[in-house]
């Protein structure tokens, strides 16, 4: 397999791919990316918590207008993975208000997003239906 | 409680395109109507705050001061996102407020007309080589691969995310709500646009991010808006004219978001606009059955039901009930939006945190002519910028 990198270094690629987020010591409240302090509690020490995979539909819409090669429609959405809110595309579904539903059960899954001139794989992530 | 304050002359454009006029015109439009309005000149002001965001680097206060009076006086350049309006009053209101001067200037202007989405309305190509930046690490731009940057794709889930946490939205509701102010717009011979539209129309004009069609979303324009504020010492100086037009400010409020899981996930526009809206109420004495008019911040359709609850004008989680009692229709209960709101009078971002207090003290001096909401004598305005900042005003007619 060609190299691969993800698309943003929350994804942690490998034989089963998952979301990691940073952890405030402290207080418990949850990031993605890089942080200076907590918001919450301006604790500095945070650790790395693996996120599970599966979550609920909490909102969602349907993008219709967006910026010229973003191919539309999509949806964009808010998942509540036992607590933690991810935002993210619901892919492999219908994009139609009739097929995408609140509370729906979502799980994690992986895509290519295209390969670069070196030759390396970029990985992006959404959220599908289960079942 | 301090000493009042008190809008003493207030003034917005006409809303819509202006192409023969560039920022500084507007800008100086809305600055010498306001003036003019409270009977006082560029050399009684003691203070300005000016907003404008699309305008380039120049200093917008001192570029407009150059056109209508240079007095050496500090000016504030603010920048709040859509509350840039709000955020140059609220410099106004402190200075008076806190005795450095006893009058003082806010202005906001935008050049907009034509403009299309303002944020998520370009992607940069990606990169020949993939290369993580910033603080995601991200090796491509984010922008409808993880979720959507455009306005009215965060709006609808704002909206969606009430919905389906308390039950009873759809796309008609929002449409609905549209229809009521597209409706109110036809009376507001400043807004952009002043055209009834039916819900069918609505809801089936051209998408943008389901559930907002086209004319679910706050209208570009141009635009602009100033106001003079005074202390009560200074207005007792002035004529009984000027002290009976006079508009108190019973409440000038700025919040932002404290912190929240998920707030950095999907904006939290209500927590804030929740704590602004509960500080106002008790900073004036007065509680949200006491408001004779509204003038919210509906940037979307799917906005304006969540402020609803936001500004506690219904029990929480009864937005929808709110709604389809006609509460907000101009003969409802507590009527919102009556200027058309921003999906029709129009958005001129830095502009709408000013426009919306010249609607309310219009109603509150009795000068809103047609639309002119009957024996009006306590207003709120509300506006949110995201990032997050809100604003919220309640204004009073003098007694």
């Amino acid at each position: 397999m060609a190299d691969q990198i993800p698309l943003v270094d929350y994804l942690v690629l490998g034989d089963s791919p998952h979301l990691v987020a940073l952890e405030c010591e402290r207080c418990g409240s949850r990031y993605f990316g890089r942080r200076n302090a907590c918001a919450g509690c301006f604790g500095t020490e945070f650790k790395t918590v693996r996120v599970p995979d599966e979550g609920m539909l909490e909102t969602f819409t349907i993008v219709a207008q967006a910026a010229p090669g973003i191919p539309v429609p999509f949806v964009s959405g808010v998942i509540d993975v036992d607590g933690t809110a991810v935002r993210a595309n619901v892919v492999n579904v219908e994009p139609t208000p009739d097929k995408v539903t609140m509370g729906m059960k979502l799980r994690l899954t992986t895509f290519p997003i295209g390969v670069d001139d070196a030759g390396v794989e970029a990985i992006g992530f959404g959220y599908e239906p289960v079942g | 409680m301090s000493e009042d304050i008190w809008i003493l002359g207030i003034h917005m454009t006409k809303f819509g395109k202006h192409p023969d006029k560039d920022t500084v015109d507007l800008a100086s439009e809305a600055v010498m109507g306001a003036l003019a309005d409270g009977g006082v000149t560029m050399k009684d002001i003691g203070v300005m705050g000016a907003g404008n965001l699309m305008g380039g680097a120049a200093p917008i206060g001192q570029m407009l001061q150059k056109q209508v009076g240079q007095t050496g006086i500090p000016v504030y350049n603010v920048a709040n996102a859509c509350a840039t309006g709000a955020t140059a009053l609220r410099v106004a209101v402190m200075a008076v407020k806190a005795g450095e001067v006893d009058c003082g200037l806010a202005v906001g202007v935008e050049k907009l007309a034509g403009a299309g989405l303002l944020a998520g309305g370009s992607r940069a190509n990606d990169s020949k080589t993939w290369t993580p930046q910033g603080r995601q690490g991200a090796v491509a731009p984010l922008d409808g691969r993880i979720g959507t940057d455009t306005m009215p794709g965060v709006f609808a889930q704002i909206g969606m995310e009430y919905g389906h946490r308390y039950g009873g939205t759809s796309f008609e509701l929002f449409a609905r709500i549209s229809e009521k102010n597209h409706s109110h717009s036809t009376l507001n011979p400043l807004a952009s646009y002043q055209k009834k539209m039916s819900l069918e129309e609505i809801m089936g004009d051209v998408m943008i991010a389901y559930p907002n069609t086209r004319p679910m979303c706050s209208a570009n324009c141009d635009g602009a808006a100033a106001a003079v504020v005074v202390s009560d010492a200074k207005l007792k100086t002035l004529s009984a004219e000027q002290r009976r037009r006079a508009v108190k400010i019973s409440a000038s409020v700025l919040t932002t978001d404290p912190w929240e899981d998920a707030c950095q996930v999907l904006p939290n526009v209500n927590t804030l606009a929740r704590n602004a809206a509960r500080q106002a109420y008790e900073q004036a004495s007065i509680g949200p059955e006491d408001l004779d008019l509204v003038e919210l911040h509906d940037c979307f359709a799917t906005a304006e039901l969540v402020h609803y609850d936001n500004l506690m004008l219904c029990e929480e989680g009864g937005a929808v009930d709110f709604f389809n009692s006609g509460a907000p229709w101009r003969d409802g209960k507590t009527p919102v939006n009556v200027s058309g709101g921003l999906e029709s009078k129009g958005h001129p971002i830095s502009a709408t945190g000013i426009a919306n207090i010249w609607e309310v003290c219009t109603h509150l001096r009795g000068e809103g002519g047609a639309r002119q909401i009957e024996g009006a004598r306590v207003g709120l305005a509300h506006v949110i910028g995201l990032g997050n900042a809100c604003g919220v005003h309640i204004l009073e007619k003098a007694a």
